[in-house]
C-alpha cells in the first residue's frame, strides 16, 4: 500500500478523504497554489533531494539513533525502544520539516519566514533554518507559552528571529496561529507561512508529512537491524501530529504493527481542561483545513489546555483525522500527571530528559509495556526537555 | 427574481455596507439595517462574527470579538432577523466563515436564510470546488446567491471559473492583503480594475476593501457596478454610534 498511499493521500485538492483541503480566503488561494506547484516541481528534483540529504547528514546529524531502554524495560516489562529525535539538531524533530520548508522558500524567492510556535520547538527550528539560509524570521508565540518556555524564547532571539508576543484569548498556540496568519495575510507575496505541524491548508499537511517521513524510514530500518523484526507497537504524541505522522508513515501498511497516537488529557476530561481533539472533537474547519476539532455548537473553537505547550491545540492534522476513521491508528489520552511521572521516570531510569510533549508518548508506552510484557514498543521521542526544566521543577517539584 | 439581481438591474451604482451583527450592542442589528435602508444604502452584508477570521483586517476582527463577547451566535442572529422583511426591503447578505455554517448544518442554515428572506451568502473560506461538489444544489434549492471573491492575484482562468459559478455578482477585493489601502487607489489598483473590466464577465463586480469615503467610492465604481464599505463604517459606529448612520451614508454619496 505504501507507494500508492502517498500518491493517493492527499488528493490533488489536498483532501485526506473528507479532511484537509484549503478552506482559505481568496487572498491566499493563489499563493497556496504557487507553493503547491513549486513543491511538486522542486521537491522531486535531484538537486533539491541531494541538498536536503546533505543538510540532514552534515548539519542536523541524521540519522538519529534508535535506543533500547534497558532499565525501563526491565522495570515495566515489554521491550521499549526510543527513536531519538531529541538528538536531532535543535533538540526536536521539527528541524526535519523546517529545513525542507526553508529550502523551498528560498527557491520561491521568499524573503521572510513566518510561523507560530507552542513550546518553541518549531520556532527554534525555523529560526535555525532561517539563519542557515540567510532569511528573515518572525515567530508568533502566546504570552503564556513565552513565560513557560522561556529558554526557547531566548534561543530564537539569539538566532536572530523576531519573537512576536500574542496577547489575545488564552495566549497560547491557537492564538499564535491566528496571529501568524494575520501577519502572513499582510504580505503573502514576499513572506511564507511555514506552519509548524501537519496542519493548515493544503499543501502544508502533505509537505510537512513528506519532510517528516525520514523519521519513520530511518526508524523502521534501524529497528529491523537491531531486532530482525518490526515493532509490535509504535507510539507517538499528537498535538498537530507532525512527529507522529513522521514515524507512522513507515508502518501504515504493516498490519502487525499497532500504531498509537497519544493526546493530551490535561487536568481532566472536562471542557477547557484538555486538548483531546481526536477523542472528544467532531469534524470542523479551523485555520484553513477540515479535521476533528474541539468546538462549541456555534462552531467556535473551544478553549484547550495541556501541560505541554506544543500539544494544546483544538485541531489536529487532517491525515490523523482520516487514519482515525480508517482505524489505522488508535488515539489514546494521557493526563498531565501521568506525563510528569513519565518525564521523571525516563530521566532517572535512562538518563534522558524528554520534552513534555514526548513524555506523553513515554507515559503511554509504560502502560502498554505493563499490559503486554512480551511485546516490543517503538516510541518516537520527538524532543528533549531542556526547555521544560524550570517549569516542571517550579510547578511540580522534584520527586524523592 | 432574487432581490440582488433586481437591484443590480436597476443600473444605479450600488452602495453596499458591511457591519458585524451584535456590534456595537448585541441588539443593534435590526436598527442598523433599518437606518441603512432609510438612508439610501442599496445592499447590506450582515457579518456573522467568528473568533478566527482569516480574511478580516483589525477593525472588523475587533468588532467580531466584541460581538461574540456580548453573546452573538448563529441562532440569535436568525432570531433577531426573523421579522426583518416587515421593515427592510433591500437585498441582504450574510457574510461569515464556513465553520459556523457547517456546524449549524449547511442545509438547515440555507433553509433558515430562505425563511427569513436573506438573499445570498458570502463565505470567503469556502472553496469553489467544495461548493460546487457539495453545496451548490442546496443554495439553489433555497434561492440563495453565493458570492465569490477575487483578488488582484487571482488568475484569469480562475476568474472565468468563478464567473461561471456565480449568479449574482463577484466580490472584487481591491488589494492583495487584508489591510487594504487607506490612501485611495493607486495605479496598481486602477490597472486591476481595468483588467477585470476588459474581461467582460457575465456577472457584475462589486469592489470591497479600501473604500472609506466619497472619493474612493467614486474611483471604485468607475468600472464596477458598486462598492462595499466595511471597516470605515464600523469605525464610524464605534466613535459616533448608531444615531449617526445617516451622516456617514451622506458623506459617501
Amino acid at each position: 500500500m505504501t507507494d500508492n498511499y502517498f500518491k493517493t493521500y492527499p488528493n490533488k485538492e489536498g483532501f485526506f478523504n473528507e479532511y484537509g483541503g484549503a478552506f482559505i480566503p481568496p487572498m491566499l488561494e493563489e499563493e497556496m497554489r504557487k507553493i503547491t506547484d513549486a513543491y511538486y516541481a522542486i521537491s522531486k528534483s535531484h538537486s533539491f533531494i541531494s541538498e536536503l540529504r546533505s543538510i540532514r547528514k552534515h548539519y542536523q546529524g541524521r540519522p538519529t539513533p534508535v535506543y533500547y531502554c534497558n532499565r525501563l524495560s526491565e522495570k515495566y516489562g515489554g521491550r521499549i525502544y526510543l527513536k531519538r529525535e531529541d538528538l536531532n539538531h535543535t533538540g526536536a524533530h521539527k528541524l526535519n520539516h523546517c529545513m525542507g520548508e526553508a529550502l523551498l522558500a528560498k527557491h520561491l524567492g521568499k524573503k521572510k519566514l513566518i510561523a507560530e510556535t507552542g513550546a518553541g520547538q518549531h520556532g527554534v527550528a525555523l529560526a535555525t533554518a532561517a539563519a542557515y539560509f540567510g532569511l528573515e524570521c518572525e515567530i508568533h508565540m502566546g504570552e503564556v507559552d513565552m513565560a513557560k518556555e522561556h529558554p526557547n524564547v531566548v534561543r530564537m532571539r539569539i538566532l536572530g528571529a523576531n519573537v512576536v508576543p500574542v496577547s489575545h484569548g488564552l495566549k497560547t498556540l491557537k492564538e499564535a496561529v491566528d496571529s501568524a496568519f494575520e501577519a502572513y495575510m499582510k504580505d503573502p507575496i514576499t513572506t511564507i507561512y511555514c506552519i509548524g505541524s501537519v496542519v493548515g491548508p493544503h499543501p502544508f499537511p502533505m509537505m510537512v508529512r513528506d519532510f517528516q517521513r525520514v523519521v519513520g524510514i530511518e526508524a523502521k530500518a534501524q529497528f529491523f537491524d537491531m531486532t530482525g523484526e518490526l515493532p509490535d507497537n509504535v507510539v507517538a504524541c499528537v498535538g498537530g501530529g507532525s512527529n507522529a505522522m513522521g514515524i507512522f508513515s513507515a508502518f501504515l501498511d504493516d498490519s502487525e504493527c499497532s500504531l498509537y497516537g497519544v493526546e493530551p488529557g490535561g487536568r481532566s476530561m472536562e471542557h477547557g481542561e484538555h486538548a483531546a481533539t481526536m477523542t472528544l472533537g467532531k469534524p470542523g474547519v479551523i485555520h484553513g483545513f477540515k479535521c476533528y476539532t474541539l468546538q462549541d455548537e456555534n462552531g467556535e473553537p473551544s478553549p484547550v489546555y495541556s501541560v505541554a505547550s506544543g500539544l494544546d491545540y483544538p485541531g489536529v492534522g487532517p491525515e490523523h483525522s482520516m487514519l482515525k476513521d480508517l482505524k489505522k491508528v488508535t488515539y489514546e489520552v494521557v493526563s498531565d500527571k501521568e506525563t510528569i511521572d513519565a518525564f521523571y521516570e525516563l530521566s532517572r531510569m535512562e538518563g534522558i530528559i524528554p520534552a513534555l510533549e514526548s513524555a506523553h508518548a513515554v507515559a503511554y508506552a509504560i502502560k502498554l509495556a505493563q499490559e503486554n510484557p512480551r511485546e516490543s514498543i517503538l516510541v518516537n521521542l520527538s524532543g528533549r526537555g531542556d526547555k521544560d526544566l524550570d517549569y516542571v521543577v517550579d510547578t511540580y517539584g522534584l520527586p524523592d | 427574481m432574487n432581490r440582488i439581481n433586481q437591484k443590480i438591474k436597476e443600473g444605479k451604482k450600488i452602495l453596499s455596507i458591511y457591519f458585524t451583527a451584535g456590534y456595537p450592542e448585541l441588539n443593534d442589528t435590526v436598527r442598523i439595517l433599518e437606518e441603512l435602508e432609510k438612508n439610501g444604502v442599496d445592499l447590506i452584508e450582515i457579518g456573522l462574527p467568528f473568533s478566527d477570521p482569516l480574511a478580516d483586517g483589525p477593525t472588523i476582527q475587533e468588532s467580531s470579538t466584541a460581538a461574540l463577547k456580548k453573546g452573538m451566535h448563529t441562532e440569535l442572529l436568525f432570531e433577531q432577523l426573523k421579522d426583518i422583511r416587515k421593515s427592510v426591503s433591500i437585498p441582504l447578505i450574510i457574510m461569515g466563515y464556513f465553520n459556523p455554517v457547517f456546524q449549524y448544518g449547511v442545509e438547515a442554515f440555507c433553509k433558515k436564510c430562505h425563511e427569513i428572506g436573506i438573499d445570498g451568502l458570502i463565505l470567503p473560506d469556502l472553496p469553489l470546488d467544495v461548493y460546487q461538489s457539495e453545496y451548490e444544489v442546496i443554495f439553489k434549492k433555497y434561492g440563495l446567491i453565493n458570492v465569490f471573491l477575487i483578488t488582484p492575484q487571482t488568475s484569469d482562468e480562475r476568474i472565468k471559473q468563478i464567473d461561471d459559478a456565480s449568479n449574482g455578482f463577484i466580490y472584487m477585493v481591491s488589494s492583495a492583503s487584508t489591510t487594504g489601502t487607506t490612501k485611495g487607489f493607486g495605479e496598481e489598483q486602477q490597472h486591476y480594475f481595468d483588467r477585470i473590466s476588459a474581461m467582460k464577465l457575465k456577472n457584475p463586480q462589486i469592489v470591497g476593501f479600501g473604500i472609506n469615503n466619497a472619493e474612493t467610492f467614486k474611483q471604485a465604481t468607475r468600472s464596477a457596478a458598486g462598492a462595499i464599505i466595511g471597516s470605515a463604517f464600523i469605525k464610524h459606529l464605534t466613535s459616533h454610534g448608531v444615531d449617526a448612520i445617516s451622516k456617514f451614508v451622506k458623506s459617501i454619496r
